[in-house]
């Protein structure tokens, strides 16, 4: 009885070792927590005012259509070509920035397409990244980030959020001496927007950014919940009409 | 599903059917292959992997066409052309997510269905060639999901791809010529993702659709295994039917529907609601285009070869070469084929060996899914050492067999297939 329980266990192991796995995948990063509501339209718009505003002028979303963004959005055409669309006069047009090609050698790198950065680093590293800027003076824009050492990007929310220091610890190195290890950044200078305002400010963008990685995504989500519901009726359906079939089977 | 109307006693039925008839064997293929196939009325669970098979195979294949007609195979146009059937083409990211959630959901229904195979025996004489036959078409399987992998053109697609590809490059000899003229280039290129995708949509595909039908002819002619293991072709009723024998149509065609649609909840639900399933499915480092100067951090096989990585990984260079842990991955595939003659226990289903086998089968799962698991990973930790060990437990499964299902002992195996039908 042991030995078959054993088996069976060990079916059922072969059957949920995938979420085990994909529970294994997902490992402590380190990051700070986005909390970002795809579902949340009013914190995409703000999130692709602040874009626009803030970020479009170096970052381009090229596999994102601004008629699609607000679409998506629920954007009113007048306001999107008014206010949202600096690069481009065709509401059809991708959302491209207006940086020339040989912009590498103004920032040693060319400012990357944000389209599918959510989707390759995830929300919580734009959130985490957006506020680990730290004054570093030997850098070439006089700032560094906690959560991509040597980031090439120039602090331009630094007006709203303010400057940040860096914290240190001492945390003994592998001889055992005592050594100061970056442990994370704090407030120095205060911006124009609160803390908890500057939060939201790039939660927003991070929500819009996550939109922007995969514009179906809410849609998805709320079509799968039919599907779902039309599959469970279909499995009652079936089982039944199997139940009926094998009447007859002894 | 119309059911081809029965003939008359005759075996000659009229009308349009009867003019068919009269050209091509239909009544005659659908009554033995289908209406009066007789399969045993004693199938479980784990008897429902093979029609899932074919309905992720079906699943492929349409969706696949759908992206084909999409999809731009340049290496400068791969990648736009994946975000474009995500974005602008109409259910273009539905077309896709079925396709590469159906690409994880195969090798899960084929895993399990070889599970079932060993469990209870499938492999056993008279089912040689269907066994033989299953393995090919895993062979190429893993052939069509590498090739596949590669096309999205994503950054792990690439580095992926250089370092199976590279792989071959270790074997003596011909290595450095061979992994040139598969790449048909020095490094991956254009050109490697050119024929990946004519021998992706084109050539493995032709030879699966052929296997499975061998594979599917092979089954009808020797029958059905079942859980007890029990040739029910042994014991026929009057009318020369077996007596524990159902016809496939409509027994199990009604019971696989319901298997379909339970299939269907699992498989709907990770594509609408976690299509890249926690980043196994789906890569994160594959949202990056390639980029031949940059390499993930960490370059991982997709989570249905990461058992093989990992024993690739598992054995160390000796004598200057790699070529070891080629060997030993090559090996894990090919001893699958000797399954049928490694098994010397006098009954085939694990109902009614010993303790040994059952023991012996549960290390082998653990191992597989250890390997697995191991296969993710970077190799650091306690990493290495677990996939060394599973390593040796997988082949030991295998070498060890023609031993100790001779030595293990075993129940008497009734002459009818026993529990109630389910």
């Amino acid at each position: 009885m042991l030995i078959k329980r054993i088996i069976r266990l060990s079916g059922l192991m072969l059957v949920l070792a995938l979420p085990a796995g994909a529970a294994l995948a997902e490992e402590e990063s380190g990051l700070l927590s986005a909390d970002t509501d795809i579902n949340n339209t009013e914190s995409l718009q703000r999130g692709a005012r602040n874009f626009m505003n803030y970020c479009s002028g170096c970052h381009s979303l090229k596999y994102l259509r601004y008629n699609r963004m607000a679409a998506d959005l629920k954007i009113p055409l007048p306001d999107l070509t008014q206010n949202l669309m600096f690069t481009s006069d065709k509401p059809f047009d991708e959302i491209v920035s207006a940086m020339p090609a040989d912009s590498e050698k103004w920032f040693g790198k060319r400012p990357p397409d944000l389209s599918l950065v959510a989707r390759s680093k995830g929300p919580n590293y734009i959130y985490s990244f957006l506020k680990g800027f730290y004054v570093d003076k030997t850098r070439l824009w006089g700032v560094n980030n906690f959560y991509l050492p040597n980031a090439a990007m120039p602090f331009v929310l630094a007006p709203l959020q303010g400057l940040q220091k860096p914290v240190f610890k001492n945390e003994p190195d592998e001889h055992g001496d005592a050594k100061m290890v970056l442990s994370g950044v704090e407030l120095m200078t205060p911006g124009s927007l609160k803390p908890e305002e500057y939060d939201q400010f790039v939660r927003d963008i991070t929500n819009f950014l996550d939109y922007a990685g995969e514009p179906i995504k809410a849609k998805r989500e709320s079509m799968g919940r039919y599907v779902i519901l039309f599959l469970l009726v279909f499995f009652v359906f079936a089982w039944l009409l199997k139940k009926e079939y094998w009447k007859d089977v002894h | 599903m119309a059911a081809v109307p029965d003939s008359s006693p005759s075996g000659k039925s009229g009308g349009f059917l009867g003019w068919i008839d009269a050209r091509f064997p239909l009544s005659v293929l659908w009554k033995s292959q289908v209406s009066e196939y007789y399969a045993p009325k004693n199938f479980n669970f784990w008897y429902l992997f093979g029609v899932l098979s074919l309905v992720v195979f079906a699943n492929q294949m349409i969706t696949g066409i759908f992206l084909t007609m999409n999809y731009k195979p340049s290496s400068a146009e791969a990648f736009n052309s994946i975000e474009y059937i995500m974005r602008d083409l109409d259910w273009g990211w539905l077309i896709r997510y079925m396709h590469s959630t159906g690409a994880s959901a195969f090798f899960i229904v084929v895993y399990l269905h070889m599970f079932r195979a060993l469990m209870y025996g499938s492999a056993r004489k008279p089912r040689e060639l269907l066994w033989i036959f299953g393995c090919v078409i895993f062979l190429l399987l893993m052939a069509e999901a590498f090739m596949g992998y590669v096309l999205p053109w994503g950054n792990m697609s690439f580095w992926g791809a250089q370092v199976i590809v590279s792989l071959f490059g270790s074997l003596p000899v011909i290595g450095g010529g061979l992994v040139e003229w598969i790449r048909g280039d020095y490094v991956i290129a254009d050109a490697t993702l050119n024929r990946f995708f004519a021998l992706h949509v084109a050539a493995i595909p032709l030879a699966l659709v052929f296997l499975v039908i061998a594979h599917l002819m092979a089954l009808h002619e020797v029958g059905s295994n079942n859980p007890d293991g029990i040739e029910i072709k042994k014991t026929k009723g009057p009318d020369g039917h077996p007596l524990d024998g159902i016809p496939f149509h409509p027994y199990y065609t009604v019971k696989d529907l319901v298997g379909i649609a339970g299939f269907l909840l699992i498989f709907c639900g990770v594509i609408f609601f976690a299509p890249t399933f926690g980043g196994l499915f789906l890569e994160a480092p594959n949202f990056d285009p390639a980029n031949p100067l940059q390499t993930p951090p960490h370059i991982a096989p997709v989570w249905y070869f990461t058992p093989f990585y990992a024993m690739l990984r598992a054995v160390p260079s000796f004598a200057g070469t790699q070529v070891w842990g080629v060997l030993v991955m090559g090996g894990a595939i090919v001893i699958l084929f000797f399954v049928p003659w490694l098994d010397r226990s006098p009954v085939k289903s694990i109902r009614y060996k010993g303790p040994i086998y059952k023991i012996a089968l549960a290390i082998f799962v653990v191992s597989f899914i250890t390997l697995g698991v191991c296969g993710l990973k970077p190799p650091a930790g306690i990493y290495p050492l677990l996939s060394k060990i599973a390593t040796a437990l997988y082949f030991a499964f295998f070498l060890l067999m023609p031993f100790y299902t001779k030595w293990d002992s075993y129940k008497p195996v009734p002459e009818r297939v026993t529990g109630h039908a389910h």
